[in-house]
């Protein structure tokens, strides 16, 4: 039966790259899906999955979902009440938190247990926004990393931001990325994951650890 | 640390189409910037960088399907820099596919805008290009220490204006990182200009991309540990296949330089 998943258009992130990306790893996963974008609380509704993306900063990307009427109600609905997959991307990611420490304090959809702070780097010559590639550190197991390589030889994935989740629950925090100190790279709990980095720029890891989203079955 | 230094090819685009050429050999059509786009994602590029330099106001729209087409097959990051100055043209340009727009003439102009633009859409997607030039008689006859002035409209028009602390400025109104090109090296093929690279690096907390003049690959390498640049562009050593991305990236990881190599 073909999926329908749904990406979230707040007038934030780069939608066009994450729709691409998303029907590319439903097509090379054998994955029979389709891809849409909207705004409208109804279709996300209707969705089998849901993806949160976002650019720029917490506040804005907060005030974005806030401006469209029904919408974090139906995001608690569905993926809170109803179990529906969520994959947050970098800022979508943040908004799962508690509260959001960027510009001023806003609360987030509490969902995973911290804040969003500035991140800093114990080598404070390293370079702040966090922007390259780097590896990953899973931390546990998670179906979202099936066939991916992590540690230091492991594939590489896409991040550029300053700030990140410090979760509270260590439970929740699937994955590391080291820069002088642990960035906060995979967030998750039951059937949502987050992912501080961007995966539909992240090439080969990227669309492969989207394709294992269309396949999880929390 | 494992973050790793960044390759970043860039193409030179007109009306649609890549300017010099890209001699791939299994291209089909080495004019068109999309498929030199998907060669050098299949490649290993780190981002890709697009520089329009259309003059016309009526070829500008072309970068947008350009970038558009590009966004359907390449799943890396993307910059597209040349003519950005409104924040209409930075949504537009992000809303095709693009992840980051360099902005030069309009960041002298009127400085705010960055701080505008980094305001709406965030720093990480604003970079600013630094375009600069030594300026010379301070050196022959004062033994001063160098010092660059920035110039605009693709290095045509000098400004008097400081290059380091025109960096410093622009890292504060809220750039995410800045394009460093050396108007001195620019086309030379005789390596970055490494003095003036690191002077910005060293002085602001941005991620600084190298640019300007490289012919070899000890180039790279030299921007990377000499001019401290977390990021290396080239435009012709890899267009016209002198090397390849590959080869440029062995290179980097044998002289001790962290680089993605993910298998294919």
């Amino acid at each position: 039966m073909k999926q329908i998943i749904a990406i979230i258009d707040y007038g934030s992130g780069n939608l066009n790259s994450a729709q691409k990306a998303f029907q590319r790893a439903a097509r090379e996963g054998g994955v029979d899906a389709q891809i849409i974008v909207s705004s409208d609380p109804e279709q996300v509704r209707k969705a089998d999955r849901i993806v949160l993306p976002g650019v720029g900063a917490f506040v804005d990307c907060r005030e974005g979902l806030m401006a469209l009427d029904g919408m974090e109600q139906v995001l608690q609905e569905r993926v809170i009440e109803a179990g529906v997959p969520f994959f947050g991307i970098c800022v979508g990611m943040q908004l799962m938190a508690e509260r959001g420490l960027e510009k001023q304090v806003l609360s987030g959809f509490g969902w995973i247990k911290g804040d969003v702070v500035a991140y800093l780097p114990d080598d404070k010559q390293l370079k702040i926004p966090h922007m390259g590639w780097n590896t990953l550190d899973f931390i546990q197991s998670h179906p979202l990393f099936t066939d991916i390589d992590s540690g230091p030889n492991g594939l590489h994935a896409y991040f550029v931001h300053s700030y990140h989740l410090e979760v509270k629950d260590k439970s929740q925090l699937l994955a590391t990325a080291e820069y002088g100190g642990l960035i906060s790279a995979i967030v998750g709990r039951d059937n949502m994951v987050g992912t501080q980095f961007h995966p539909e720029k992240s090439q080969k890891l990227g669309l492969a650890m989207i394709g294992n989203f269309l396949r999880w079955k929390p | 640390m494992t973050l790793k230094t960044r390759l970043i090819p860039c193409l030179d685009v007109m009306n649609g189409r890549v300017v010099k050429g890209v001699n791939f050999v299994d291209l089909v059509d080495a004019g068109d910037p999309v498929e030199a786009a998907i060669a050098y994602d299949a490649a290993g590029a780190d981002e890709l960088t697009f520089l329009d330099i259309t003059a016309s106001h009526e070829g500008r729209d072309t970068i947008f399907d350009v970038v558009n087409r590009t966004a359907q097959h390449c799943f890396m990051p993307l910059t597209v820099g040349g003519g950005v100055r409104t924040i209409e043209d930075i949504r537009k340009l992000l809303l095709c596919g693009a992840d980051k727009v360099a902005i030069n003439s309009a960041a002298v102009s009127d400085p705010d805008f960055i701080a505008r633009a980094a305001d709406k859409f965030g720093n990480q997607c604003i970079v600013v290009s630094v375009d600069a030039k030594q300026i010379e008689s301070d050196r022959d006859e004062n033994k001063e220490p160098a010092r660059w002035q920035i110039f605009t409209h693709g290095g045509r028009k000098p400004t008097g204006i400081d290059a380091v602390e025109f960096a410093k400025n622009m890292v504060t109104l809220g750039a995410g990182e800045l394009l460093v090109t050396s108007m001195d090296r620019d086309g030379t093929k005789i390596g970055f200009d490494l003095e003036l690279t690191a002077a910005i690096s060293d002085s602001v907390s941005v991620p600084v991309i190298a640019s300007g003049g490289v012919g070899s690959l000890e180039h790279l390498v030299d921007g990377v540990k000499i001019g401290h640049a977390s990021a290396v562009l080239a435009a012709s050593i890899f267009h016209f296949g002198t090397f390849t991305i590959g080869q440029a990236k062995s290179h980097m990881a044998a002289n001790g330089i962290e680089v993605r190599q993910d298998p294919s």
